[in-house]
């Protein structure tokens, strides 16, 4: 425990200190990108690998957080960091009706309720252009010109969300969430009222992961709804940063965000520019295969395996194991 | 006052009649048996008095008010636990997690709710085991899970269904000690039993039924000696022969 404490600060530290040090904003940039991650990933995980109701569809609160941000300016004409405060909440009230939809059913069926929740708000999105400008996206002229401002805000919500969900894990919430993951039946006969649970859950997630659209819509100063609802970039980026750094552990998704989006820029940018431009369209193929080799030899992810993994480099270690 | 009352419960599932027309009345402080053959509709009994599914007709009376029709947690808080004849351990959460998770029911703090669940575990003869994962206790171990798990809500009423089911005749005896102290601590109990050494050692009264009906009801000495419940246990051919 204490030694896990050092190690977080130690990383918080080196994090706060790191564009003061890395001037060059493609890696402030990369870092900036993280930490969003960092808070969809987390929020994917409270829902999905602590209470067990696997979303397929968390673009739809994303999406829903970048375009309240967005919409604030198109149309309301006022700052789209008024959407920051508003965008959780609006993804809150959207969650309400997806978990009253989709809280119906259980397990796969769940999450293809999502999936399709999903790609019905992508839609909307496309096509109610009075509202969202449809195809055409929303642009807006980012604030500051320095990455550091976002830097540090993105690292403070990313913090804070784990923060969040580090308490509400220690709490009767997260017993709660974790007795319905493991067995519904035995967790209504032992009192909890799984269905407002479940619905908690998702709330908390949707929230922060509202506040990280609206985050990307301020920052980014460019959505649509391909890249906002998207099913690949989002709803599925959101699964694999989950499982890749491990289900149901707090600090899994933040090693999952490192990697996927360390993936997802080096396949981006053809192993930056030594391979051929081609090599950028496999990265579906790549994360597919990712996916298939977590599941198949490391079922908790990278933190939720760790020692499996550190017994691979260190050998001495496996011997006192 | 009505403690408890089950009054003419009926139960179909499709065309076929699991539960038909059952009635019966636990008394507060009593452990109460509930016996009958396979598929006779013991376990659906339960499965209705705690609303995992609606009943089809008849009602079911707790401390002077119907409970039909509230959610399964709803029964849970007002003071009904159960445990399940096919375990159903948090199987990736440790012992002690799964009781604490339970001991929410009655309060709100982490530290209230893991000194209920500690002290449910000394109670059950699990406290040794508090860290192991659920899922790695055997099947003597999971039994006494589910129960600690039902305690930790603090139950007015307990309903046991088949605890002593699978384990070894010294692990049944402890069962035995197990749910007669549990019923000193104040718990009313209504217990489904194959185990008839179990069954009429510890039950004040018997209600015995067969393919959803009652039968017979009354002492263990009763119920063992009444003709339709050797019958339903030993079969017709058994009962003929004995008259010969
Ligand atoms: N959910 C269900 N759907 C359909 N039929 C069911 C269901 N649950 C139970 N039954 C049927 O109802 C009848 C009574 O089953 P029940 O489980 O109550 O028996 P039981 O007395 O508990 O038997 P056992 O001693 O084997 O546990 C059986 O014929 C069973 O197949
Ligand atoms: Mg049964």
């Amino acid at each position: 425990m204490k030694k896990g404490n050092l190690t977080v600060g130690i990383f918080a530290l080196l994090l706060l200190l790191f564009p003061l040090v890395v001037r060059s904003s493609y890696y402030q940039h990369l870092l900036i990108i993280i930490f969003i991650w960092v808070i969809i990933g987390s929020s994917w995980n409270l829902l999905a690998g602590y209470a067990g109701q696997v979303s397929f569809g968390h673009a739809i609160f994303f999406g829903v957080g970048a375009y309240t941000a967005g919409i604030l300016v198109t149309k309301l004409g006022v700052s789209a960091w008024w959407g920051m405060l508003l965008g959780g909440f609006i993804a809150m009230a959207v969650a309400l009706f997806v978990g009253w939809v989709c809280f119906r059913l259980r397990g796969p069926y769940f999450a293809l309720a999502t999936l399709a929740g999903g790609e019905i708000f992508r839609l909307i999105a496309i096509n109610w252009e009075s509202l969202t400008e449809g195809m055409v996206g929303i642009l807006i002229i980012p604030t500051f010109k320095s990455k550091l401002p976002y830097y540090y805000l993105s690292f403070g919500l990313a913090a804070a969300c784990i923060l969040a969900i580090h308490l509400i894990m220690r709490s009767k919430w997260g017993y709660y969430f974790v007795s319905i993951r493991e067995d519904q039946d035995a967790a209504e006969s032992m009192g909890i009222n799984t269905n407002r649970y479940k619905n908690i859950a998702l709330l908390v997630s949707a929230f922060f992961t509202g506040l990280a659209g609206a985050f990307y819509m301020n920052y980014m100063g460019f959505i649509d709804p391909d890249v906002v609802f998207s099913l690949h970039y989002i709803s599925i980026m959101a699964i694999l940063v989950g499982i890749v750094g491990g289900v149901a552990t707090i600090m899994g998704p933040a090693v999952g965000a490192v990697v996927m989006v360390g993936l997802q820029e080096t396949f981006r940018s053809s192993f930056f520019g030594l391979a051929p431009q081609w090599v950028s369209e496999g990265h579906a193929i790549v994360f597919g295969l990712l996916v298939i080799f977590v599941i198949m030899f490391m079922a908790n992810g990278i933190v939720g395996d760790w020692n499996k993994i550190s017994r691979l480099f260190w050998r001495r270690k496996a011997v006192r194991t | 006052m009505t403690f408890f009352a089950v009054k003419n419960l009926t139960k179909s599932f499709g065309g076929l009649l699991a539960v038909n027309n059952v009635s019966f009345q636990v008394n507060e402080g009593e452990i109460f048996g509930l016996i009958g053959p396979n598929g006779s509709g013991k376990t659906t009994t339960f499965n209705c008095i705690n609303q995992f599914f609606p009943l089809t007709s008849g009602d079911i009376i707790f401390q002077d008010q119907s409970i039909k029709g509230m959610k399964t947690h709803q029964i849970c808080q007002l003071g009904i636990g159960r445990t399940f004849q096919v375990v159903k351990p948090l199987g990736r959460l440790s012992v002690l997690d799964n009781v604490t998770a339970s001991a929410f029911c009655r309060v709100n703090s982490i530290k209230e709710a893991r000194d209920v669940a500690e002290e449910v575990l000394e109670f059950t003869n699990l406290y040794g085991e508090k860290d192991k994962l659920a899922k790695s206790l055997p099947i003597g171990g999971r039994k006494r899970l589910e129960i600690a798990r039902a305690l930790a809500t603090r139950p007015k009423l307990l309903l046991l269904d088949e605890t002593a089911a699978g384990l070894t005749p010294t692990e049944v005896d402890e069962a035995i000690e197990l749910i007669k102290k549990i019923r000193d601590s104040g718990v009313s109990i209504l217990i489904i039993e194959h185990i008839m050494k179990l069954i009429m050692t510890i039950s004040d009264r018997i209600h015995a039924i067969n393919f959803g009906q009652t039968i017979a009801e009354g002492t263990p000495a009763e119920v063992a000696n009444n003709p339709a419940v050797i019958e339903a246990y030993l079969g017709e051919e058994y009962v003929k022969g004995q008259g010969h």
